[in-house]
């Protein structure tokens, strides 16, 4: 798939996200909207993952550390075969497995994630895994921003360094806020790349909705071998919905009427452009 | 260690040096047999195991959610893993590890709580799992088990390494005489084992309770005249209810007997289950009280809260006299 395609699937998947949302009347909006130009990238160019292969022990592996932002994992998921689109349907309802966090209940998730600072450690326990059986696989993992104070995430960025996990990716989406405001007046976890680095990861920074930027990165991976790779992949909340972008209350702010035609119709707009 | 079971003197190790044995027999014939430590390997009886599997145990140094996280990872990718780390901080340090990663996902690894309860003894509180049944036993989709003896613990640790389902396993260090040669009381998760047969009053024990209580059956028998049933309840979760109602349908009474708090244990589990079948008979949880822990060594603490040979038959006489 080139770029074009990618941005087109990009746009539709921000609308599929607001439409589900909008049904489940939850959702954490903002954050979906600024991880789905990378969750895009991976499920349609990166990831060794489809339907079929999910119970081969040699897929890649993603798991989502920031897993309130289920709904840009289940609109990916849902395209790309997993599952029926209608499915979403029941976001969030009576005895769905379609929750507000993933779970493994739905056919693609690796892990059940929802607390945060979780992915991780996970993840590094999988990529040594891979190491021990000399598997090729790789695994993948994304966090937001605002869930580094978490303390396991600087112990398992400690373990992946020791065992020298360059098979393991970890992606920050960091669009600089969290629900109570500015990443950085919350707690002030920056310089993230040289913390990383000191703690013997490789860091590449990318822009996050840049197709082409985060294709290359993840093409050059392993950035160093024997290194973990971390990606900071810098992203605007809201992404695409010109009234969300940068704004704190579209953490979970679920549109109402208005504010949904209003963006569907902008991505409409920009829709048409890309076509 | 010598003593004297069953009229007969019987030699024990402890129960961590059954585990660490039993894991090496393990390994030797399943590379995909993991230790996972926490900077334990050596108060994990590990040292021989990592000498000879150099490639099966994995450190992660001194971060207890990291150990549970990433034998989460290990697990889900196929290992069979062995996370072993004193139980004081594996069960409360790493909960919400234990609680997401392992249960709620379901990835099979075997969290192996060592020198539990109060074997660090005058260590502290700090050192000290009389919390774990408790909560582990709130969290769905996780076994709980406290064996007794060698037999029940090399058993247990062989049975988890072919579960394919989160578990949790935890004993003490201390030399651990064997509680029965009859080996017709097999081993099975969830089973609880029938030791000694009587109708008077039962002394369903768990973990390394279980050897007083059957010391304090024979203080009974042989000077008071009471013949007790003991049970070893090595499964806290789940409990062995159709073996409960039967032990009480059979008694005038009924003790439990744990090296944990007297909250959330197999003690309040046996009396929820019992109420709510209408059970009425006297009943007695003996483990630790809620209040800051009397200090000493193991064998002080024990003793102290009556969880010891003397302390069980005495509150076994006070509550046969009680009705």
């Amino acid at each position: 798939m080139n770029e074009r395609e990618l941005a087109i699937k990009s746009n539709i998947y921000r609308q599929r996200i607001l439409k589900y949302i909008v049904g489940a009347n939850a959702g954490h909006t903002g954050g979906s909207l600024s991880c789905i130009d990378i969750l895009n990238v991976l499920y349609n160019y990166v990831l060794n993952v489809d339907p079929k292969n999910f119970g081969s022990p040699d897929r890649d592996r993603y798991i989502q550390s920031k897993g309130h932002c289920v709904e840009a994992l289940f609109v990916v998921l849902a395209d790309k075969g997993f599952f029926p689109e209608s499915d979403l349907n029941t976001l969030c309802k009576y005895k769905s497995h379609y929750i507000g966090h993933p779970t493994r209940k739905v056919h693609g998730v690796e892990q059940n994630t929802g607390a945060l600072g979780h992915g991780l450690p996970i993840s590094v326990g999988t990529a040594l895994a891979a190491k021990l059986d000399k598997k090729k696989f790789k695994v993948y993992t994304l966090l937001g921003d605002g869930e580094l104070p978490e303390g396991s995430n600087w112990e398992a960025a400690l373990t992946a360094a020791h065992y020298k996990l360059d098979n393991l990716c970890a992606i920050i989406d960091k669009n600089s806020l969290q629900i109570t405001g500015s990443t950085a007046d919350v707690c002030n976890t920056e310089p993230i790349d040289e913390k990383f680095e000191s703690f013997g990861w490789a860091v590449q920074h990318v822009n996050g909705h840049s197709i082409k930027e985060l294709k290359q990165a993840f093409g050059m991976l392993p950035l160093v071998k024997g290194k973990p790779n971390l990606i900071i992949a810098h992203t605007v909340k809201g992404n695409g919905v010109s009234f969300m972008e940068n704004q704190v209350k579209w953490h979970h702010g679920v549109p109402d009427k208005v504010q949904y035609a209003d963006a569907i119709k902008e991505l409409e707009s920009a829709l048409s452009i890309l076509r | 260690m010598s003593a004297i079971v069953n009229d007969q003197v019987i030699n024990g190790k402890a129960n961590l040096d059954v585990f660490s044995s039993t894991l090496q027999e393990l390994a030797q014939s399943d590379r995909n047999i993991l230790a996972v430590t926490s900077d334990s390997r050596g108060s994990g009886k590990l040292v021989p195991f990592g000498q000879k599997f150099p490639e099966q145990i994995i450190e992660i140094g001194i971060a207890e959610q990291n150990l549970v996280g990433v034998s989460a990872g290990l697990a889900s990718a196929g290992k069979k893993v062995f996370a072993v780390s004193p139980a004081c901080f594996l069960t409360a340090r790493a909960l919400e590890q234990i609680k997401n990663d392992v249960a709620y996902s379901d990835n099979p690894v075997k969290l192996i709580g060592i020198s539990a309860g109060v074997s660090y003894g005058a260590l502290g509180s700090t050192h000290h799992s009389l919390h774990d049944y408790a909560v582990l036993r709130a969290i769905n989709n996780l076994i709980v088990v406290a064996p007794a003896d060698n037999f029940e613990t090399e058993q247990a640790i062989k049975l988890a390494a072919k579960l394919d389902k989160p578990i949790y396993i935890r004993f003490g260090k201390k030399p651990m005489p064997l509680l029965t040669n009859d080996e017709s009381v097999a081993f099975e998760f969830g089973k609880g084992r029938v030791i000694a047969e009587g109708t008077d009053i039962a002394l369903i024990a768990t973990g390394e309770t279980v050897y007083p209580a059957l010391q304090a059956a024979s203080i009974l028998r042989d000077i008071h005249n009471i013949n007790a049933t003991v049970i070893s309840m090595h499964t806290i979760k789940p409990l062995d209810v159709n073996l409960l109602k039967q032990v009480a349908d059979t008694t005038r009474a009924i003790i439990t007997v744990e090296e944990h708090s007297v909250y959330g244990g197999l003690g309040e589990a046996c009396a929820s289950f019992l109420l709510q079948k209408g059970h009425k008979k006297p009943f007695k949880i003996l483990g630790i009280p809620d209040e800051y822990t009397v200090t000493g060594s193991q064998a002080d603490i024990l003793g102290h809260y009556n969880i010891s040979e003397q302390g069980i038959a005495k509150t076994a006489l006070e509550l046969l006299n009680s009705k």
